[in-house]
């Protein structure tokens, strides 16, 4: 007779071993959504603003002094060459404006009207040459340049990667290890044992949230450091709504994983079920984009919930109950998905 | 629990599956401290039959009681005191044999500690290597390990060395002679004869769902009448050789036509192959095999059924 080692610590350390023993998961859990943010961060990344290109069409008529009042705003970039030359910059892209002098001392702008660096460019062209040419602005104006964090793309899209990873590690992390090991004659081993079938569930609630804390840690750490992504909400907060939520992708991923005997069916279950989400759910661009009669369908959905609830915390510093619409959508969904579950699952 | 109540006792036992009769009727009954052999071809229902015994399936119909007790209302007791080994079980390839055996033992009140559980077994020099690395056999012993690692009073070995080598096969025999010595009851199934006739103290021979013959192996092989069995093909006989002339020689207890020659089960072996010889030289044909072995198990389920018990 021995000292019995406690179950649920075994299940979890198991869970656990089994995890970070597997070179490929550690990728995609950590490595993964730091590549993209640093990627993202990259080009998206705040600077200078990017002077604009545009070309002047030389032997029409001499190019100065035309030229020499567009080169004194710096954000244009001044070209002189032949009209053959110039539109085809403008046809590639490579310039956004094409500028002709018309024998009758006006100007002609070529340029394509659903670019915006090409309208922009226009105006700021037109701008320059009319004050070159002496025209006077009748209302005095000055600049202040407004650069904040919580408004650049990195901000939007930080919370968007963390919606994901909670997603991916609550869906991926329990369908797919629970029907490999249904898979390999394991769960049903295991049920031949005294072993508490809630221990087994829990074991795999716990080291998800071991390993979220891991990996949102990670994730939200490099996005503080390296790019200033705000976190204006208290922590508390955050840390509510990344449990919440992976609690709600636990049960949808037990639910995926309740039935499956093979791998290539629960993959199938896994991105039919994630797809939608990806693309709905507002994690590269604002779900607000899509039209207005499906957005009470995107709003239900899980992965809008986490998001929406994450950037308003971290951007707009909303604490809990001002989440709860947020909140209820994903505790719906984890109670839903684990009462079907745990009623549908199949031991053995 | 008195020494009369049978460790394992089946009665009636069904379950189908559509029009196939996995389990048909089927009656066990297995003392305490025994070693029982449940054999028969793939697709007897030997699998089904353990399976349901262990609770792992519902029957359609039938009692099943372990230890005295039934799974509907003693469930957790009776999984505190079995050991399981099912067919075909991959353990987790990324855990250490020793994070594997102590793993199933929290599972367990009462049991063997985690280093007794992996030197029965002979897996010391293993227990830190990754079960992904270990040979089929190393997998099986340590299977065997997290069956017995909470020192169950009845042991279910489902297949146990099916698709080992023989080096490995005799190894796992050995530990299961040691955990017979223990005084556990065991219930083993296989299609191996050598290995009921080895381990077993008795055994039921299985067939379409159920049992066609009981008994110790000796008294099984004992019941064919003939200690002997003599395999034999003819080459190019002037006149073709009849069962009736075989059945006629001395010594013989059984005759069948099989397909390229002759099976005879014999008593007398002395007096049977020199007759035989010279029926043969009668028949003017020239013996192109001849082989005897004693009789086994695996006669024993040729007489009964007419077939053997697995194509080699």
């Amino acid at each position: 007779m021995s000292d019995r080692p406690n179950p649920l610590r075994e299940l979890v350390s198991a869970r656990f071993k089994e995890y970070i023993r597997e070179p490929e998961a550690l990728f995609w859990s950590f490595g993964f959504p730091i590549l993209l943010a640093i990627g993202l961060g990259i080009a998206f990344r705040s600077k200078p603003a990017d002077a604009v290109h545009v070309a002047i069409v030389s032997g029409t008529a001499p190019t100065e002094p035309l030229a020499t009042y567009l080169r004194r705003d710096s954000a244009l970039t001044v070209e002189t060459m032949s009209a053959d030359s110039a539109n085809a910059a403008l046809r590639t892209g490579r310039v956004a404006l094409v500028v002709t002098q018309l024998p009758t001392g006006g100007l002609r702008y070529d340029f394509d009207d659903t670019r915006p660096d090409s309208r922009t460019a226009r105006l700021l062209v037109n701008d320059a040459a009319q004050r070159g040419a002496g025209r006077s602005d009748p209302l005095a104006s000055t600049n202040r340049i407004v650069r904040e964090p919580g408004s650049r793309y990195i901000d939007f899209v930080v919370p968007g990667l963390l919606g994901m990873t909670i997603m991916g590690g609550g869906i991926w992390g329990l369908g797919f290890s629970i029907v490999d090991q249904r898979r390999r004659n394991l769960l049903k081993r295991l049920v031949a044992t005294p072993m508490s079938r809630g221990q087994y569930l829990a074991s795999y609630l716990l080291s998800r949230l071991v390993l979220l804390a891991i990996e949102g840690g990670v994730l939200l750490a490099f996005a503080t450091l390296a790019f200033g992504v705000p976190m204006r909400a208290s922590a508390f907060t955050v840390v509510t709504v990344v449990v919440v939520g992976a609690l709600a992708f636990a049960g949808l991923g037990l639910l995926i994983a309740s039935r499956s005997r093979t791998i290539e069916g629960v993959s199938g279950l896994m991105n039919l079920t994630m797809l939608p989400m990806w693309v709905f759910s507002g994690v590269f661009f604002s779900s607000e984009n899509f039209p207005r009669v499906i957005q009470p369908v995107i709003k239900a959905l899980p992965l809008t919930a986490v998001n929406d609830a994450l950037r308003a915390s971290m951007l707009r510093g909303i604490e809990l109950p001002g989440l709860w619409p947020q909140l209820a959508v994903m505790i719906a969904w984890m109670v839903i998905c684990f009462a079907v579950a745990l009623r549908i699952f199949r031991w053995r | 629990m008195t020494t009369s109540t049978p460790a394992l006792l089946v009665e009636d036992l069904r379950k189908h599956y559509g029009d196939v009769k996995a389990v048909d009727g089927l009656d066990l009954s297995v003392a305490a401290g025994e070693c029982f052999g449940l054999l028969g071809p793939n697709g007897a229902g030997k699998t089904t039959t353990i399976e349901i015994c262990e609770g792992l399936l519902a029957p359609d119909s039938g009692r099943v009681e372990l230890l005295g007790m039934q799974w509907k209302t003693d469930e957790h007791a009776l999984r505190e005191r079995l050991g399981i080994q099912l067919q075909e079980t991959q353990l987790a390839d990324k855990l250490t044999v020793e994070e594997t055996v102590r793993l199933f033992r929290s599972f367990y009140e009462k049991g063997r500690s985690v280093d007794e559980a992996i030197g029965l077994v002979q897996l010391d020099e293993k227990r830190r290597a990754r079960v992904g690395k270990l040979s089929g056999g190393q997998k099986q012993r340590l299977a065997l390990a997290c069956a017995i690692v909470g020192d169950p009073e009845l042991i279910f070995l489902d297949e146990p060395t099916t698709g080992l080598d023989p080096q490995s096969r005799r190894q796992l025999w050995d530990l299961i002679e040691e955990f017979k010595s223990l005084g556990r009851t065991i219930i083993l199934t296989t299609h191996y004869m050598d290995e009921a006739e080895i381990l077993c103290d008795r055994v039921a021979v299985v067939d379409h769902g159920h049992v066609i013959a009981l008994g110790t192996p000796q008294t099984l092989i004992g019941s064919l009448g003939a200690e002997h069995v003599i395999q034999f093909a003819v080459e190019t006989p002037a006149t073709p050789i009849d069962v009736g002339e075989l059945r006629a020689i001395e010594g013989v207890r059984a005759a069948r036509d099989l397909a390229g020659g002759f099976e005879l089960q014999v008593s007398t072996l002395h007096r049977t192959v020199p007759a035989l010889l010279a029926l043969v030289a009668r028949h003017g044909g020239e013996l192109a095999q001849l082989t005897t072995h004693s009789a086994s198990l695996e006669d024993v389920f040729v007489s009964l059924t007419g077939r053997q018990l697995r194509d080699e």
